[in-house]
């Protein structure tokens, strides 16, 4: 960590975007995470990918729990709205705000521990319900904050930095996720910006539950040597088997591609999102497949990365429970509140 | 790319741009810290051993480390280099403690200077400390040169001047004052191992137009006049005076005639305003005292009433460009102007005049009339005879004379001593020191001040105009040099990069404030430059590129608009980024005269 805030100075050529804005106008406060923590490398990632997307930064709201990873909403987009939950509750507050106001965009920041232990079942219950959010979780394997103890996710065998081998099954949030019905499921790296922050893109435009677990190694205490979310691990056993790429509409005229290297899916607004091939045998369209190719993969150490499965059509929840269109902020308080004669006939109906 | 070696002096000298800019190479970045902790005698001996008038410099220096200055870059105005000199040299306490030692038995080696200017002087500072008997000669009746005869006292006090070139003198220079050489010939008879000529540009530029000569009486050369001012010999001038030219003489001319009785001072020039070869500063203060410029302004001819000057007649000119760009002036066919004036000032160039050197005695000359040299080792034909600051390549200004001097110093202490000047000269050198004191704790203030350049104060106008001898420039008191000595980026504590301790957690490029860093796959540099966080569209300004990284990729760091604010180095886990100041080691002759 550092105590001098970082100057407001940038570079002369910095470039804009539509908005006028540069990259470093996504910004935060400075982090006050270790120096060389992953989570830090993954809010540089949503800066860009939010700088890209041309979003207004006072559009979004950022929503966390409690944890090393829940802080880090502090470090980016500083004019956007903001809510630092109860441990594990983040899903519960998103869930929530996107019910009263479905204009934003919602990005909610977990972490192993705030989502694969105390917030496991807040974490099921948003995914299906199907709130329209990015839901990032920054996966170390560890409780850092508590001092470097395992949490839900480390791997079986993989050691603690005292030397203690984990003895627990692992929780992959990622085959949780697809079994409960998330229509855009990605696994990243926070090492791996070329990689990361397309997904990114991709997943805040996407118009439904969009799930990232990235791994994001604890430089203090779970990167060491006999550690399997390491920085080395990691880059060791990467295996990227799908890349995805956001194109918003205007600008697909000009984007040029190779007949056959990518495969495009529009989204219902018509914007596209581009998705390319790097496993030949990998179809991220089979939510049963992916599944079983994960379990194969992970039994022999790898980890795969990339957009591991996508619907194109999603249900999200403003659909399955047939709410208003509009943000509630926005209705005509008549409209919101219909009197007590409306009360007393909707209740009378019940008797 | 190749991996940078940082081991050559040369690449992080080029960073330190203020350094690198500075003919004598001062280590500024040093000096200005020096300066913002209160140790203002420390800053002013850093300052003396590579430029020798820190005093002077600090008033009149054509500051080329200003244009330079990374500051500029970053924001947009330099530091204030210059002014942060005189603040060490006003503020500074008895430095004869720290001056080097004069051997009082001899190294039976004699040198001749023939011109007590800076370049003349810097030599024998140079050699003094090193056993040389030192035989100065001088036209004029003191020292200082140019410094004394051009730059008027309220731009740079007579006690400053005095203190700065006495200093030397006292060192045990032997002067014959009042005694131009008359003949090289004669000089080289007299026994000496070396001799340095350092005798300036002497003859100023007149202007052959109709009625020169019958008006010649109030028609003066500049620098001629400027000398006669300094001296005393004139002490007023006409009311209604035309200063014709638009160089740093020119302003010199315009706001010394303002005080010695002009009252309406015009300065005119051929060419437009911007294209003037005077400092903007120096525009600014002549424009501040009220001084109107005319641009476009050509002149034709004197006007003549009784026999006497009465006014100067010009050409409105114009600026034309050709097909390939280039700039001519042409006359716009307007009817000529009549400027009436009283007295002429000509400051329209100054030449260099060699009438006293034989040209049969081994020194040859080039088609311009001056001598042959080699540009490093200032040595002319005539392997004794050696030439620097303004006789040597032309008009320059005091700090191109003070590096002449210390170069020529180097090769004249290699002669005497039998050595080749070439091969045997010295080296640069460089160390780094790590500036680390503790987990984010920097042994410099890394914090970025966003405080705008300061403007020096000046003495009330109706004080300055009236008399000469009041300096114009107040200069910055302690309060404003610490404010504005924490604009310095400090350039000198350089990024450092070690690949093999880096893991690529990417902290560092997410830190930078100015985008400087960048990890990717290597290429050729052109290509490379186009693939980095932020644009790289400065190619003088290199790009650091380390060996590769685990994963193959190369470290690239733009050093352009780095802020050295050392946030890579905060927020590196492993310590393959550190901030080392990188201490340029500069040859002198000898090697005494240094810190």
């Amino acid at each position: 960590m550092s105590y001098l805030p970082k100057p407001k100075i940038h570079h002369p050529q910095l470039p804009k975007n539509t908005l006028g804005l540069t990259r470093r106008d996504y910004e935060g406060s400075l982090s006050t995470l270790c120096a060389g923590c992953g989570h830090d490398s993954v809010s540089a990632a949503l800066i860009q990918a939010c700088f890209e997307l041309d979003l207004p930064p006072h559009r979004v709201g950022k929503l966390s729990g409690i944890g090393c990873s829940s802080k880090t909403p502090t470090y980016f987009l500083g004019p956007a709205h903001g809510f630092n939950s109860v441990h594990g509750r983040m899903p519960s507050i998103a869930s929530g705000a996107a019910a009263a106001n479905r204009d934003l965009v919602y990005i909610g920041v977990s972490g192993d521990g705030d989502t694969a232990s105390i917030g496991l079942g807040q974490f099921i219950h948003a995914t299906r319900r199907g709130v329209n959010m990015l839901y990032l979780v920054e996966n170390n394997g560890t409780y850092g904050l508590t001092k470097g103890q395992f949490s839900a996710t480390a791997d079986v065998g993989s050691k603690s930095k005292a030397g203690k081998a984990n003895p627990y099954t692992p929780i992959d949030l990622v085959q949780l996720a697809l079994q409960m019905g998330a229509g855009f499921v990605a696994r990243s790296f926070s090492g791996d910006k070329e990689q990361l922050v397309p997904l990114l893109k991709a997943a805040i435009a996407y118009p439904g539950f969009a799930f990232i677990d990235v791994i994001s190694p604890c430089v203090t205490f779970n990167n060491h040597e006999s550690s399997t979310k390491s920085y080395a691990h990691i880059r060791r056993h990467d295996r990227p088997v799908m890349a995805a790429d956001f194109v918003p509409l205007a600008q697909e005229i000009t984007a040029a591609y190779a007949p056959g290297d990518r495969h495009t899916v529009t989204l219902h607004d018509g914007s596209m999102l581009h998705l390319k091939k790097l496993a030949d045998d990998y179809d991220p369209y089979d939510r049963i497949g992916a599944m079983n190719y994960l379990q194969r993969h992970q039994a022999d150490g790898s980890v795969l990365t990339g957009l591991l499965y996508l619907d194109a059509e999603p249900t999200e929840m403003h659909a399955m429970l047939g709410t208003d269109t509009t943000a509630l902020n926005s209705l005509p308080f008549e409209v919101l509140n219909p009197g007590s004669a409306e009360l007393a006939a909707v209740n009378a109906a019940l008797r | 790319m190749k991996k940078t070696d940082i081991s050559d002096p040369q690449y992080f000298h080029k960073v330190v741009d203020c350094q690198w800019a500075c003919p004598a190479h001062t280590n500024v970045p040093e000096y200005i810290r020096l300066i913002a902790a209160g140790r203002y005698t420390d800053s002013y001996m850093l300052n003396w051993f590579s430029n020798v008038f820190p005093g002077v410099l600090g008033r009149t220096c054509d500051r080329p480390c200003e244009p330079a200055c990374r500051r500029g870059r970053v924001e947009e105005k330099p530091v204030a280099i210059c002014r942060l000199k005189r603040v060490a040299a006003d503020l500074k306490d008895d430095i004869s403690d720290r001056l080097p030692a004069i051997p009082t038995k001899k190294n039976g080696k004699r040198v001749a200077l023939v011109g007590a200017g800076p370049a003349s002087l810097a030599v024998a500072r140079d050699l003094l400390p090193l056993g040389y008997e030192v035989v100065l000669y001088e036209k004029d009746q003191r020292g200082g040169g140019a410094m004394r005869t051009q730059i008027p006292a309220f731009r740079l006090p007579e006690s400053v001047l005095d203190e700065e070139v006495d200093r030397i003198l006292d060192f045990g220079v032997e002067c014959h004052f009042g005694q131009p050489v008359q003949s090289m010939g004669w000089l080289l008879k007299q026994g000496f191992d070396a001799v340095f000529v350092g005798s300036g540009a002497p003859r100023g530029r007149d202007l052959d137009i109709p009625g020169r000569q019958e008006a010649g009486a109030n028609i003066h050369i500049g620098i001629d006049w400027l000398a006669s001012v300094a001296f005393e010999h004139v002490q007023k001038i006409g009311k209604r005076v035309v200063v014709i030219g638009g160089g740093n003489t020119a302003m010199d001319c315009c706001r010394t005639a303002l005080r010695l009785g002009g009252e309406q001072v015009t300065v005119t020039v051929r060419s437009g305003f911007d294209e003037m070869k005077a400092s903007p500063w120096e525009k600014e203060d002549a424009m501040h005292e009220g001084i109107p410029i005319l641009d476009y302004h050509a002149p034709k001819s004197f006007e003549l009433e009784n026999g006497r000057l009465a006014g100067v007649w010009f050409e409105k000119m114009r600026a034309e460009r050709d097909d390939k760009g280039r700039r001519t002036l042409v006359p716009t066919g307007e009817p000529l102007v009549l400027i009436p004036c009283d007295d002429v000032l000509m400051a329209i160039g100054q030449e260099n005049a060699f009438p006293w050197i034989e040209r049969d005695i081994g020194i040859e000359f080039d088609q311009w009339d001056m001598p042959k040299l080699d540009a490093d080792t200032f040595q002319s034909t005539h392997p004794q005879v050696f030439f620097g600051g303004d006789a040597a390549f032309g008009p320059k200004n005091i700090i191109w004379a003070v590096a002449h001097g210390h170069a020529a110093a180097i090769s004249i202490d290699l002669l005497c001593q039998g050595k080749s000047l070439d091969a045997q000269r010295p080296a640069k050198g460089v160390t780094l020191v790590s500036q680390k004191m503790g987990m984010h704790d920097w042994s410099y203030g890394n914090d970025f001040a966003a405080t705008q350049r300061l403007a020096v104060p000046h003495a009330d106008k109706f004080k300055t105009l009236k008399n000469i001898k009041v300096e114009v420039e107040l200069g910055f008191d302690a309060e404003m040099a610490l404010k504005e000595a924490a604009r310095c980026l400090n350039c000198d504590v350089q990024t450092v990069f070690t690949e093999n301790l880096c893991i690529e957690c990417d902290a560092c490029v997410d830190i930078c404030p100015e985008d400087c860093i960048t990890f990717t796959t290597n290429g050729d540099e052109a290509e490379l430059r186009t693939r980095l966080m932020a644009p790289a569209t400065n190619l003088d300004q290199p790009l650091y590129v380390s060996d590769p990284v685990p994963t193959g990729r190369v470290m690239v760091k733009d050093e352009d608009v780095c802020l050295h604010c050392g946030f890579c180095a905060e927020r590196c886990p492993t310590g393959a980024w550190d901030m080392q100041k990188s201490l340029l080691k500069l040859p002198q002759a000898g090697g005494v005269c240094h810190v």
